[in-house]
């Protein structure tokens, strides 16, 4: 059980097309309209409204996965502030907010080979004209459910289950024998 | 691989769904009122259309969502696909809940 504490992230090792991400404070967020209004004043980004977006202000994101599913992300060191603004805003509105900070680990896959990279394992058109930058969605690379979102022409961010998190680096590990050294 | 219209998401590859069964099944209002036929059917009994058929799918790995869908079981061809508590586009050839 100590062992399990001090488990920390998987070790996601900075290779030339892939970078570990820091840490983040993420709430999954359902509600409708009000549950969003609450939200942007309290997070201080609005949840879009549009299919598979993400909107950012300085460190913070929100994105979108359903019609009334956004993912908010924070640096981890606003997670306290957030722990108690959040709740206080949503208070009275019908909503689901759950800390899912520690569920998932984010790592970026960049260079000009990101898209071939990732293509390897999802089955979606990563073209810069089908996907283009600011889009996140959930999907499938391989067997395993990920989250993808551009967030440059060649930088993808990858939120992935913790356990998942080797499955998906292996395997990108793989094709990646293939690119040019 | 399947190109799927998700209503909210746009056409998106096959994989990411589910299948889930006959679309537009109401469930009686009141089941303690209903016959165990009555039930019966509610519970078990399911059209098995050679056509056009009105099926409930989910974006399991996407937006997450119920919507339903028109295919063809002969040819596996998505006729079309319209959200949860809508009506089967007007003029399909679709067979609703029995």
């Amino acid at each position: 059980m100590a062992d399990m504490l001090k488990r920390t992230s998987p070790p996601v090792a900075s290779r030339p097309w892939l970078a570990p991400l820091p840490a983040a404070t993420r709430y999954s967020l359902r509600g409708g309209a009000e549950a969003r209004a609450a939200v942007a004043a309290a997070f201080g980004v609005e949840p879009p409204t549009q299919a598979c977006r993400a909107a950012s202000r300085g460190a913070r994101s929100a994105l979108w996965l359903g019609p009334d599913e956004h993912l908010l992300i924070a640096p981890e060191s606003d997670g306290a502030t957030l722990a108690t603004a959040l709740p206080a805003a949503l208070a009275g509105v019908p909503h689901s907010l759950v800390d899912v900070s520690h569920r998932q680990v984010a790592f970026e896959v960049r260079g000009p080979h990101a898209e071939w990279l990732l293509a390897h394992g999802c089955p979606l058109d990563l073209d810069v004209a089908a996907f283009p930058v600011g889009m996140c969605t959930r999907t499938v690379f391989v067997k395993a459910e990920v989250l993808l979102w551009r967030t440059a022409d060649d930088r993808f961010r990858i939120e992935t289950w913790r356990s998942f998190t080797d499955y998906v680096i292996t395997l990108l590990a793989e094709t990646a024998l293939e690119l040019p050294a | 691989m399947l190109i799927i219209d998700c209503p909210y998401c746009g056409p998106r590859p096959e994989l990411e769904f589910a299948h889930g069964g006959q679309a537009h099944i109401a469930r009686p209002a009141d089941p303690s009122q209903t016959t165990d036929d009555e039930w019966t059917e509610y519970l078990y009994l399911r059209v098995n259309t050679k056509g056009v058929y009105a099926e409930r799918w989910r974006h399991a790995r996407g937006c997450g969502r119920f919507f339903n869908a028109l295919r063809d079981t002969t040819t596996d061809q998505f006729l079309a696909t319209y959200r949860s508590g809508e009506k089967p586009p007007v003029g399909s050839a679709a067979r609703s809940a029995p």
